[in-house]
């Protein structure tokens, strides 16, 4: 069975129709990159899938393992596993990254039945996380994403979905804002947690971080559509020739 | 977006779960305020004939204020004007006989106490707070008494204080917070029934937090009570207070007045959980909570912290205060005021340096919800002799949804060239985005507001003592649940 299924999916913000018809099928183990100019829908199309409120469905279903995933609040599509690491990770002042953190992954353990894991057992485990990331450990104490640099955070968020361990992890332009050292820890970071039940949707403007992480397929959605799918091979086509040469073609075979 | 407008109204839907009503009998004067109430209540209490001439000296004072209609119009707040003379100044549960122990005190009062979580059972009390419980205006068990006299802390009512300590009242009463101070004050001098009392003696560390539990039960009365904390050379005490009060739909009137008084070397600390009935959703009914708070910072390195928490109340009025006069000496204020509904607050502090290289930190943080009111007012005096005086001001608003108001008079004024001063403030408003992050991790909404708030108040609930954070955390999280559906 697939992990996501996306069926002519219409969404809205303020009133304006930025995602006009969106198929896709994500299949457990698969990585999947969603590629376009800006202003095509790609951050919508992110933010629709957290189940952000505004963003608003006005046709279409999204089934998550089997579940209608439009019928769920943010909270628990996020217990079902499905993760976002976000374009601009937000700051919450006074309240420490462990903390935040053992705090979401035991609620994640609860909605699943599980008990929940007490601080003792939880700091070695986001100290290794921390560790693979290349974050220094005075982190751990620092307010959630108060004061970190625009690297920090993006790292920040991939620490995050190291432990909570997501069957779906929605990374909205992690790339951006990344110089290439951090780039390559990031990328590093993502790969280790590709596996055969996990898969992956990376949402990017540019082709470079490809070269790190290499999907297994890449859609090129514009102005709210998806205008071609391909293998890995159609991101280096994008880089040659940009975005242009794919608006007057129609959608591609792969769904 | 609509979605935080809806979040935002539903944020105010948590009832009040302390407003019940106890039915004991009680001892009550009519209602209305002259010199003959000013005696009953002397007499009531078999009091020495200075504290008479103290309360009438007031009462003459009060009544001329009241005649000018001097009663404060500068704060930010509205309130229909109170008829004093509706009000009955009195209000004690009948007791039968003196009480000797904590099984005389009427069970129905017990059983309030349990309800409101008050640990005044002897063996709760292992946990090692020491309760002074003062329902309506008297005080009705002191516990831990006689540990606390071993190294020769007195702990005890007010009225109890006036029997058996009657030197040390005399000395200290009025000296912080004088009688004249002003309307509420006054008020309070002339008629106040009961509060704490606490002297700690030179050198000595109070081995347990000392605690007070404040509870308006009958209706149409005004709790005045006082509380006077003498730390003497190179003493320490920490001492907490909380107030809860049951449902009415007429608004009640609490002013207290709190002196301390802090020799060389000496540290008080004192906590406040102030839990009032805020009035419902329309704003009907809740506490005036009209009360005049002030610490002397008397001898060199003196210490006086103020932390409070303020969740309750219709209207608060309240600026816990240092005069910093010894040299060296410290004065510090930690502030959490919520205010949700149509509550309204306007409260800060006064921290007057008189002493050299004396330092005071200010932490205000404001929250409005709901139609809430929020205003800090605050005041940092240098006068001329105070060099070498520091100050650090730290003020910070945030605001839920788009019908509350959030407002800062930060007063500064120095007379002294060598002082350094700092102040920062900030407004924010409590965001979608934060929100929506937080839910993105797995965490519900109303965990989420909770947790958004806990951050930004983090730097005042350290200053409290472990178990009144715990509860001011919990405190705050029901006053505004469902304010974010």
């Amino acid at each position: 069975m697939s992990l996501l299924e996306i069926k002519n999916l219409h969404a809205s913000v303020n009133g304006n129709e930025i995602l006009k018809g969106i198929d896709l099928t994500v299949n457990p183990g698969e990585v999947h990159s969603i590629m376009g100019p800006n202003g095509s829908g790609k951050s919508t199309l992110a933010q629709v899938l957290a189940r952000r409120e505004s963003y608003m469905v006005t046709a279409g279903s999204i089934t998550f393992d089997g579940k209608d995933l439009l019928e769920m609040k943010p909270e628990d599509a996020a217990c079902e596993g499905l993760f976002m690491a976000f374009q601009y990770p937000v700051e919450i002042p006074g309240i420490s990254n462990a903390y935040f953190l053992r705090a979401a992954l035991n609620a994640i353990r609860k909605y699943r039945g599980q008990d929940e894991m007490d601080a003792m057992d939880f700091l070695p485990l986001l100290k290794e996380k921390m560790r693979m990331l290349e974050m220094d450990e005075r982190f751990l104490n620092r307010p959630v994403n108060e004061g970190f640099s625009g690297g920090e955070k993006k790292r920040n968020e991939i620490v995050q979905m190291a432990v909570l361990e997501p069957r779906l992890a929605v990374l909205d332009e992690t790339d951006s804002g990344l110089d290439i050292d951090a780039l390559k820890i990031v990328a590093k970071g993502v790969n280790a947690m590709r596996s055969k039940d996990r898969a992956m949707v990376l949402v990017t403007h540019y082709q470079r971080l490809l070269d790190y992480i290499v999907p297994d397929f890449v859609h090129v959605l514009v102005n709210g559509r998806i205008v071609k799918s391909g293998g890995p091979e159609l991101a280096l086509e994008l880089e040659e020739k940009g975005y242009s040469w794919t608006e007057a073609e129609p959608a591609g075979a792969r769904r | 977006m609509s979605t935080t407008v809806n979040q935002i109204n539903d944020l105010t839907q948590q009832e009040y779960k302390w407003g019940f009503v106890t039915s004991i009998d009680e001892d009550r004067l009519p209602p209305g305020l002259n010199e003959d109430v000013v005696r009953a209540i002397a007499i009531k209490k078999g009091e020495p004939e200075f504290m008479l001439e103290w309360r009438l000296k007031a009462y003459r004072h009060w009544a001329s204020l009241e005649q000018k209609h001097a009663e404060p119009t500068w704060a930010n707040v509205k309130y229909p004007p109170i008829d004093y003379q509706a009000l009955s100044y009195y209000s004690a549960p009948k007791k039968k006989t003196e009480l000797k122990s904590l099984d005389e005190v009427d069970p129905e009062i017990l059983d309030t106490y349990t309800k409101l979580g008050i640990p005044l059972h002897e063996q709760k009390l292992l946990a090692g707070v020491a309760v002074d419980a003062v329902f309506d205006s008297v005080s009705v068990a002191t516990t831990f008494k006689a540990k606390l006299a071993e190294v020769g802390v007195i702990f005890c009512s007010f009225s109890e204080a006036v029997k058996n300590h009657p030197e040390l009242v005399k000395k200290y009463l009025g000296t912080v917070v004088p009688y004249s101070d002003n309307f509420f004050a006054t008020l309070n001098s002339a008629v106040f029934s009961d509060g704490s009392f606490v002297y700690v003696p030179k050198g000595v560390r109070c081995p347990m937090e000392l605690s007070t539990y404040f509870r308006i039960n009958a209706q149409n009365t005004g709790q005045f009570e006082r509380t006077l904390i003498i730390a003497d050379e190179g003493a320490y005490v920490s001492y907490l207070e909380g107030c809860t009060a049951p449902i009415r739909d007429e608004n009640q009137l609490h002013a207290a007045v709190v002196e301390l008084i802090a020799h060389d070397n000496a540290t008080i600390k004192y906590s406040t959980v102030q839990n009032w009935y805020p009035g419902d959703k329309e704003g009907k009914g809740g506490i005036y909570n009209f009360v005049t708070k002030r610490g002397k910072a008397l001898g060199k390195n003196s210490k006086i912290s103020w932390t409070q928490v303020e969740t309750g109340s219709a209207i608060t009025w309240k600026y816990p205060s240092c005069i910093l006069q010894g040299d060296n000496s410290v004065g510090e204020f930690y502030s959490v005021a919520l205010t949700n509904n149509y509550q309204q607050a306007d409260t800060g502090t006064k921290m007057i340096h008189i002493g050299k290289n004396t330092k005071s930190t200010v932490v205000s943080k404001g929250i409005s919800a709901g139609h809430g009111q929020n205003t800090y007012r605050g005041m940092v005096k240098i006068l001329k002799g105070a060099t070498g005086a520091r100050n650090y001001t730290q003020c910070d608003s945030l605001l839920i949804g788009d019908k509350c108001g959030a407002h800062t008079f930060p007063y500064i004024e120095v007379k002294n060239a060598s002082a350094r001063m700092e102040h920062e403030a900030s407004t924010s408003k409590i965001g979608e985005d934060q929100i929506f992050y937080l839910q993105q991790r797995g965490i519900s909404k109303e965990e989420a507001v909770s947790m958004i708030i806990n951050g930004f108040c983090k730097a005042v609930f350290k200053e409290l003592p472990m178990e009144f954070a715990v509860e001011a955390q919990k405190l705050l999280s029901i006053s505004l649940e469902g304010s974010v559906g």
